[in-house]
């Protein structure tokens, strides 16, 4: 193992639990967002580009927002 | 059950759950080490008989190619389910389009959303394209496209535009990518009589019209991708940009 990949790991452990610790919904969906990324540079440091690729899109972009739409749709309704 | 009666409850399955992963990881091979046959047999027999060095791509689109086919439906399916729930009724619909005014998003994260969408879908495209050649191909290349999609939104006039695009149209793209694969699927079948096998020419290996079928297989898989992933994005805003009437 690579010092680069030792150190994405543990970006991604510490990443991981801070996703678990925070408790504001709001506030998940962001840090999702940046552990999504920070699983990206592991992909590319075990060199899987491919899959560090659709990691950005999906795992950055796509599963926070759709997080945040179904929150604001939520909160319409509570009003 | 109490408080104290779950948390023993939980306490207890965490420690037989982390007891077990414990000794499954201690039972792996080292880091970087492949113990299996069936890469070294793929690495073998690829570049002759796919005319290709993307082993990933000549696996799920020929030695594989019927796990990829049933997840093309499975991801059809689940979409076209995500979609009906989604779908606005006519009754939800406001009565008057493009009264209320909405926030416009700011001058700066127009401008670069607008200046990004061009790029990202070359990149998108190369991605699908060149999946023969380079990591990459149809998934990742159709996610970053739908990408470039939600670009062209947020870009736009904002969340006027409402959606990602015309959804039959995202529809349409996404049952495309199905059907091709699926035609491909038979296609084989009917050329070969085996399914999925390749029935076009392999071509001169590291062209970009080379590897046979996989090519074809990428660029139906980038369709369905893309069209799935922007289409749950126009159902996901439509619903939360939705006002409730009064």
């Amino acid at each position: 193992m690579t010092f680069l990949q030792a150190t994405c790991l543990l970006v991604v452990a510490v990443l991981g639990t801070l996703v678990v610790a925070t408790r504001d919904p709001l506030r998940q969906a962001a840090v999702t967002g940046i552990f999504g990324l920070g699983l990206a540079a592991l992909f590319l440091a075990v060199e899987a580009p491919d899959v560090a690729l659709s990691q950005i899109v999906v795992g950055a972009i796509v599963v926070p927002v759709l997080v945040l739409l179904a929150m604001a749709k939520i909160r319409e309704h509570d009003e | 059950m109490t408080r104290r009666a779950r948390s023993f409850v939980a306490l207890a399955a965490l420690g037989v759950l982390g007891a077990v992963l414990v000794v499954a990881v201690t039972g792996l091979e080292p880091f970087g080490h492949y113990p299996g046959p069936y890469g070294d047999v793929l690495a073998k027999v690829v570049p002759d008989e796919r005319h290709t060095g993307q082993l990933v791509a000549a696996t799920v689109f020929d030695y594989r190619g019927f796990d990829t086919l049933g997840e093309e439906m499975i991801l059809f399916a689940a979409v076209c389910g995500c979609a009906a729930l989604l779908r606005v009724l006519r009754s939800e619909r406001e009565e008057d389009e493009g009264a209320p005014a909405r926030p416009v998003p700011s001058f700066a994260a127009r401008a670069m959303s607008a200046a990004l969408v061009g790029p990202v879908m070359v990149l998108g495209a190369y991605v699908v394209a060149h999946g023969h050649l380079t990591p990459g191909g149809g998934f990742s290349g159709g996610v970053v496209v739908a990408g470039a999609l939600l670009l062209a939104y947020a870009g736009g006039q904002g969340l006027r535009l409402r959606r990602v695009g015309s959804i039959t149209m995202l529809e349409g793209t996404e049952a495309l990518g199905a059907a091709g694969f699926l035609a491909l699927a038979l296609a084989g079948l009917i050329a070969t009589g085996a399914l999925l096998k390749n029935f076009l020419a392999l071509g001169t290996s590291g062209m970009l019209l080379s590897a046979g079928t996989i090519p074809v297989g990428n660029v139906a898989v980038g369709l369905e991708v893309a069209g799935a992933v922007a289409l749950v994005f126009s159902e996901f805003l439509e619903q939360a940009l939705l006002e409730d009437p009064e």
